[in-house]
């Protein structure tokens, strides 16, 4: 349940940036060690890549690439907030940053299937 | 007014011997027409139960004292209309959030003024009464910045929607760094580099993530997340500038 007082389009764009934030820093630790891989082990990078082509893996990776593009929209926002002069059309931008997070995150999908 | 046979049903907050512990009550208000939610709160008060305390003065949206949490949201109560928040019927009424309450619907409003000096949210006059008055041009930028933030009541509605208030003991909150956004587009007054300070320390405007609660429910339309937009500017602006100098 959201408490009252937060139902509006920024709290939740807010809590999008906070959860999709906590999720990379999660995540790409765990990105950055498949990477390692190629450098380090031989075959164990193609074991991964053969792993990861299966059709849940890759949509988690949408899921990642999802986040990602969130956050990074999103983040660009609150810098232009913060940092342009003010504008009022907020709303608008947070549903750009979540459309183009879902363009970005699809694109993604359509051309992995 | 005219009762239109309608009642509603309302649950208020009552202290126990101790002021935030405490239950709620339930009572049956007539419904009028034109009723605002500060006539319903006086009604139970002249009609139900003479010991329920609130806390009100103009009844026009000028004082700032009336704020309470109406089903869950941060109200000036006088100038909110029922129709508008109330919910199936049914209204809960609740002190005003993050403050401690002294008595049922009574606050203590200390911590929020305390934070407006802290925020350095006063005035530095940098002139005395034999000076000549200082000539602002009404179309002067920074004149135009403060005035975008001067009508603020002191209801503190906006301290109540924000959540870092709620998080961060030591936040300034948003009114007072809106006002303290006003005095820094104030040519006439002195006192600026304290004032910098004080809001760049923790706690200040840096702590704000402009989530906008406090905007989104300001009953005078007031931006205190443009207004703190500007002062992490004006801190980091400031940040570059003595950097040059060191
Ligand atoms: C892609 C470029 C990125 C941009 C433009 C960006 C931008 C931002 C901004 C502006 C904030 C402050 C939000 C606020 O004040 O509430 C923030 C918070 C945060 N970022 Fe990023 N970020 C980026 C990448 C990342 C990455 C890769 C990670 C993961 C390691 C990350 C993790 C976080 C976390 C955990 C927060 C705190 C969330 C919060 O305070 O609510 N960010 N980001
Ligand atoms: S914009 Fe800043 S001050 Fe306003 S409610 Fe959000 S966190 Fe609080
Ligand atoms: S900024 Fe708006 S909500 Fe906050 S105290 Fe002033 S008038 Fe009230
Ligand atoms: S009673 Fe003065 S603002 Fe509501």
């Amino acid at each position: 349940m959201i408490a009252p007082h937060r139902k509006h389009a920024l709290w939740l764009a807010y809590a999008l940036h906070r959860a999709s934030g906590l999720a990379l820093a999660v995540f790409l630790p765990v990105h950055f060690y498949v990477l390692s891989l190629a450098l380090t082990t031989d075959g164990r990078l193609d074991d991964f890549l053969i792993w990861s082509d299966q059709p849940l893996v890759k949509f988690a990776e949408f899921g990642l690439i999802f986040l990602l593009a969130i956050h990074f929209f999103g983040g660009l926002r609150l810098m232009a907030l913060e940092f342009l002069p003010w504008s009022p059309r907020q709303k608008t931008y947070a549903a750009f940053a979540l459309a183009g997070s879902f363009f970005v995150s699809c694109t993604f999908l359509l051309s992995a299937a | 007014m005219s009762a239109d046979g309608r009642i509603l049903k309302i649950s208020v907050w009552r202290s126990g011997a101790d002021a935030d512990a405490g239950s709620f009550q339930d009572f049956q208000v007539p419904a009028n027409q034109h009723q605002t939610v500060l006539d319903v709160v006086s009604w139970i008060q002249q009609n139900q139960d003479p010991s329920l305390s609130y806390r009100f003065a103009c009844r026009v949206g000028m004082c700032g004292s009336c704020a309470m949490m109406v089903n869950g949201k941060p109200r000036w109560t006088c100038r909110t209309h029922v129709k508008k928040v109330l919910e199936d019927g049914f209204m809960r009424i609740e002190p005003l959030r993050n403050l401690p309450v002294i008595k049922d619907l009574v606050t203590d409003m200390d911590p929020f003024f305390d934070k407006w000096i802290a925020a350095e949210g006063v005035f530095h006059p940098t002139k005395s009464r034999h000076d000549a008055f200082a000539s602002i041009k009404p179309d002067n930028p920074a004149r135009i910045e403060a005035n975008k933030a001067v009508e603020c009541i002191n209801c503190a509605v906006c301290f109540a929607a924000c959540d870092v208030v709620a998080n961060n003991a030591d936040y300034l909150g948003p009114a007072a760094l809106n006002r303290t956004w006003s005095l820094v587009n104030d040519a006439r007054d002195g006192g600026q580099a304290a004032r910098l300070q004080a809001i760049s320390q923790s706690g200040g405007c840096h702590n704000c993530h402009s989530q906008q609660g406090c905007t989104n429910f300001c009953p005078n339309e007031l931006n205190p997340t443009a207004s703190i937009a500007g002062l992490k500017r004006k801190t980091i602006a400031t940040m570059f500038k003595r950097g040059q100098h060191a």
